[in-house]
């Protein structure tokens, strides 16, 4: 038989039967349909963790203390003071893909004018930082060079700050905040931008000379951290490697030993915090992949119960002229039908939820091109396999029995 | 008139059910030529479903010779039987087996869908000429449950005749039908038949026989009896002479 005849035929078979053709198609409808929106939920909240951490600098590379083994006895590397103004210094002169360096060292504790007082952290950096952290000043500059070096008692402050230590809306610049007593003049006000992946508010900051929070508030001489921005993002595992090399040098360690320091680019932190959505989007579609299973058995069942309701037309279709493979091709079609049909109405239905959670949950969500690709090829295989059994249970009917059956 | 249709020779077919052998026709001879209107007539177990299985191409004998407008039969693999049956004969049943909540023509059509060299345009052609034929080309959209079983049977002989079969073959094909509806059934089988269809009627009524030109009868899986009918009843005249109904 022709193949348009043949899905002519199939299609009319289904007509005859709409309601329960609809039915079974639900479980097609329903599997394909949460595959889509988990996929498209689970590539959003990839996508938007990867846009957050990017936000934060793309191209952002941090160095971080290692652990250090001294005399037998390994520490922590928050009490590790291996980075130091000579690493900087290295680093500033040797390295070829880095833009912007800054050193970092942080502390806490309570900001206060006046009246009103908050806590919080303080962080010593150079003026490159604004740059590496894509910060942007709605008012007032950035300290400079100069006053690093002149231990200079300013601020640049994030607006949470701006907040609660100036609640009644007065321009901070020019006024002098105390922090752990000691007097900063402010200069400067940071733009919003509000919460990271990770719920911390990245507001909450004050910015000062690294110079002065080593000495005036923390009384060190080491660094807690090295940031710093490679030229672009594709040379970031290069300017990695870079860094690496130059502080081995500069720590001289030997070429057996373990590093005493971190270099971690944002890369990296995208990929590890990506791989934990994966791993959820990879177990939602799984559970919805089960659905999809059900669907498939539900059309292996209805296709059964068809063929032994339609025993007598089966005979008569071999009498006729109907081969094996004929009827084995009619129910085959029958059931890809099913399932194909399904399929689209899932995809839509999947696209259409998808459009609802982002617009009245506000989750960040995106589908993708593959995957409705793969559920769609995954339905027409569903229909195959589950299809296969019934159908070939009717080909393989004796045409006199099937005539005469009852 | 004389090219033979059907031409069987010693055919015998057994079942093997469990360790007995039933032998249900035991040696069966006799030919039908082009034209002839057959009636195969026997009681329950006299091997006339059997015998009409073979020639219906959906079984094949145990032994002997079956050949069917010259093929010879025994040798064919299942699909080219599917083809023979296709293309060389038509079926009509007792309780029609008619498609549910299919039109008319679409019924029809069906056997048509089973031979690729038939174009859709020839297709819906032939199955508008047979159910003209058999007088139904005003009901051609009406699905079987909105015809009466009269109507039911003509769509079924209908779809009989649209492959141009070499002969047509009726399996009590007037077993579900009032007396009257057998005798316009009957005519129209008379009709076609004086238009040059060979048919082969399976029965076991006596006064449906008498419409054919020839008896052959079973018993027991052989032949006792094949003569020709000396006194051919014309149904359409036996229709007249019935009672008017209301």
């Amino acid at each position: 038989m022709k193949t348009v005849n043949l899905i002519k035929i199939a299609w009319k078979a289904l007509q005859r039967n709409r309601m329960r053709a609809f039915l079974t198609m639900l479980g097609i409808i329903i599997g394909v349909a949460s595959v889509i929106a988990m996929l498209a939920i689970g590539e959003g909240s990839k996508q938007s963790i990867k846009e957050q951490i990017s936000s934060m600098g793309s191209n952002m590379i941090t160095i971080r203390p290692g652990s250090d083994f001294r005399g037998g006895v390994r520490r922590d590397f928050s009490e590790s003071q291996t980075l130091t103004l000579f690493d900087l210094e290295a680093l500033e002169e040797k390295s070829t893909l880095l833009t912007d360096i800054s050193p970092q060292v942080n502390g806490s504790g309570q900001a206060i004018i006046g009246a009103n007082n908050w806590p919080t952290s303080i962080y010593g950096v150079s003026p490159g930082y604004i740059n590496i952290r894509k910060l942007e000043l709605v008012d007032g500059t950035m300290f400079t060079e100069q006053e690093v070096k002149t231990y200079s008692k300013v601020a640049v402050i994030g607006q949470t700050i701006v907040e609660n230590l100036f609640p009644d809306g007065e321009n901070p610049i020019g006024k002098t905040i105390r922090f752990d007593k000691i007097p900063f003049k402010v200069i400067g006000v940071l733009g919003e931008k509000g919460e990271n992946t990770f719920g911390q508010d990245q507001d909450d900051l004050i910015l000062a000379p690294f110079t002065t929070v080593q000495k005036r508030i923390l009384a060190v001489d080491y660094l807690q951290s090295i940031t710093a921005s490679a030229s672009s993002e594709e040379v970031a595992d290069e300017a990695v490697a870079e860094m690496e090399d130059i502080l081995r040098a500069s720590h001289k360690i030997g070429e057996n030993d373990d590093d005493d320091f971190h270099v971690r680019s944002q890369q990296e932190l995208i990929s590890t915090f990506s791989s934990t959505s994966e791993i959820l989007t990879v177990l939602l579609v799984a559970i919805a992949s089960i659905s999809l299973v059900v669907g498939g058995i539900g059309i292996m069942n209805i296709m059964y119960v068809s063929v032994t309701e339609r025993t007598r037309e089966i005979g008569l279709r071999m009498a006729i002229g109907g081969r094996g493979k004929d009827i084995l091709l009619q129910f085959l079609v029958e059931a890809i039908l099913i399932s194909i049909t399904g399929g689209l109405i899932g995809v839509l239905l999947g696209i259409g939820s998808t459009l609802g959670v982002s617009t009245y949950l506000m989750w960040p969500t995106s589908v993708t091109t593959d995957s409705i690709i793969i559920s769609f090829a995954v339905c027409a295989v569903t229909g195959i396999f589950f299809g296969w059994y019934p159908a070939r249970k009717a080909a393989s009917l004796d045409p006199i029995t099937a005539l005469r059956y009852e | 008139m004389d090219k033979s249709i059907i031409n069987i020779q010693d055919l015998k077919r057994e079942f093997t059910i469990g360790a007995e052998t039933v032998r249900a026709l035991k040696g069966v001879s006799f030919t039908v030529n082009k034209g002839e209107f057959v009636t195969i007539m026997g009681t329950s177990g006299s091997g006339k479903s059997t015998m009409l299985n073979v020639l219906g191409c959906l079984d094949k004998p145990s032994s002997g010779l079956y050949e069917l407008d010259g093929v010879n039969v025994s040798n064919l693999t299942k699909n080219e039987l599917a083809k023979l049956r296709n293309e060389k004969i038509g079926f009509i049943f007792q309780a029609y087996n008619l498609l549910p909540r299919t039109t008319a023509i679409e019924n029809v059509e069906l056997p048509l869908y089973y031979n690729k060299k038939v174009t859709s345009a020839e297709r819906k052609e032939w199955a508008e000429n047979a159910l003209e034929l058999v007088g139904l080309a005003d009901r051609r959209h009406h699905t079987p449950s909105q015809l009466s079983g009269g109507q039911q049977q003509r769509v079924a002989i209908a779809r009989a005749l649209v492959n141009n079969p070499v002969v047509i073959l009726a399996d009590e094909a007037t077993g579900n039908l009032d007396t009257r509806t057998s005798y316009e059934i009957m005519a129209l089988f008379q009709d076609l038949n004086s238009q040059g269809k060979t048919i082969a009627f399976v029965t076991h009524e006596p006064d449906i026989a008498l419409f054919s030109s020839r008896t052959v009868v079973l018993r027991d899986g052989n032949v006792i009896k094949d003569s020709p009918v000396e006194d051919i009843h014309i149904a359409a005249d036996a229709l007249a002479q019935l009672p008017i109904e209301n």
